[in-house]
């Protein structure tokens, strides 16, 4: 139970949902879009996060769309982790995903939510960072569609009153061959350290990661040194390892160094999968 | 619009409510409904004490605002009479102190209805969502696994 209140809006069309938002937040009160809601009902319950409204956009047909449009497939925002799991439409993302929180908790966080956590594990979009993912966003100046890396940079930056609806994804991403893996310090189910997610296309390896930073990313340079098959794995590691961005996490679930340890180790993993599927 | 009246589908019954928007399932179903059974544990997601069933999918309902679950049935370890998985539990003594265990039967009962032929990987990684401070893992194990066989 929550210690404070908030109204309850939910809207059935985007137009109606970017509307409330608007009409709520010009009265002054502090407004969110509401998916899985996982985060506002737990970290609201010990004071870390309010709102005076909230609107759940559980009910707009576009954020629940699991839909292969052309060469792309579409997932909408509003699809519970274990929607995305069950259908299967992107086994990488399945992958990744299975990996959130729990099964049972799965049921109830989002896609969208996930993505646009404050929690910095955000694990969900590593795979739309691989894929070049285009984001469709709503918000007062209507619908537009972006790609990916123009809008996250450690989180998505949306503007007041904008809301991710759907993300589209090309299929020859989806049908590649990838890497992923969840390193956690503890056992198969203690709070996670790196997340490291990993695709080949064409003779490129690309690499997203969650865990080691305040945040996650996908980094060009990082892949530059990966992508250097005339060299030694070993060194291509060292490479990607000198040019990681910073700050490296530092923390009691894992020290620094630790976590540049396991990087090491899943770089190696990854290289080692993905290069045995080189044609 | 912070308190909303609702109607609520719980184990098979309407029930009209005066709900807070920030009331969780969990509250409601216990302080408005009596439903002692959902049990508060962490309410924090973590432990799955308060498991149910929305929509034939677990539930942990501390997770989830009373209001959202207008539209959905919901079932509580109240709904459920004589299950195999009920008797499966009794049968291989799976559980000490009790507390945690309805809600791992309802996480049981979703898993055996979605998954009947479930194998043993997807049984662990649909368990892991709930904790059992008696450690009765290996006896609930079995019991999961005693009903599935019988499907």
């Amino acid at each position: 139970m929550l210690p404070f209140d908030f109204d309850y809006y939910r809207p059935e069309t985007l137009q109606e949902a970017v509307e409330l938002y608007q009409k709520q937040a010009g009265q002054g009160k502090q407004v969110i879009f509401f998916s899985g809601g996982t985060e506002l009902i737990t970290l609201g319950r010990i004071d870390l996060a309010y709102v005076d409204a909230v609107i759940d956009i559980k009910g707009i047909a576009e954020c629940k769309i699991i839909k292969s449009e052309g060469s792309q497939l579409l997932l909408g925002s509003a699809l519970s982790l274990t929607q995305i799991e069950e259908a299967n439409p992107f086994p990488l993302l399945t992958k990744v995903a299975s990996e959130v929180a729990d099964h049972t908790a799965r049921g109830k966080i989002t896609l969208g939510g996930n993505i646009c956590a404050q929690i910095f594990y955000r694990e969900a979009v590593l795979p739309f960072l691989l894929a070049d993912s285009q984001l469709m966003i709503v918000g007062p100046e209507g619908i537009k569609t972006v790609q990916i890396h123009e809008i996250f940079q450690g989180q998505l930056q949306l503007k007041r009153g904008e809301m991710l609806v759907q993300t589209a994804t090309d299929r020859r991403f989806i049908e590649a061959p990838f890497y992923a893996v969840k390193r956690r310090q503890q056992w198969d189910t203690g709070y996670p350290l790196i997340t490291l997610a990993a695709l080949k296309i064409g003779q490129e390896i690309r690499v997203a990661i969650s865990g080691l930073c305040p945040f996650p990313f996908r980094s060009a340079e990082l892949e530059a040194h990966l992508n250097r098959w005339g060299q030694a794995a070993e060194s291509r590691i060292a490479g990607a390892l000198s040019v990681l961005p910073k700050p490296i996490l530092d923390d009691v679930e894992g020290s620094a160094e630790y976590r540049i340890f396991v990087l090491r180790n899943l770089l190696y993993d990854a290289l080692s999968v993905l290069e045995g599927s080189r044609v | 619009m912070a308190l909303q009246q609702i109607t609520l589908h719980v184990n098979g019954e309407d029930h009209n409510l005066t709900v807070r928007s920030a009331d969780t399932l969990l509250f409601v179903l216990r302080e408005k409904l009596g439903l002692t059974g959902s049990k508060p544990g962490c309410l924090n997601g973590d432990c799955g004490a308060c498991t149910v069933n929305v929509d034939g999918w677990p539930m942990k309902s501390c997770l989830m605002l009373a209001i959202e679950a207008v539209g959905k049935q919901v079932t509580t370890i109240e709904g459920l009479h004589n299950t195999p998985i009920q008797q499966a539990f009794v049968e291989e003594f799976a559980f000490q102190c009790g507390y945690c265990t309805p809600g791992f039967i309802m996480n049981c009962h979703s898993l055996i209805e979605q998954h009947p032929d479930a194998d043993g990987q997807t049984i662990k990684e649909w368990l892991e969502s709930n904790i059992c401070r008696c450690t009765s893992y290996i006896e609930i194990e079995k019991a999961v696994k005693s009903v599935l066989r019988k499907d």
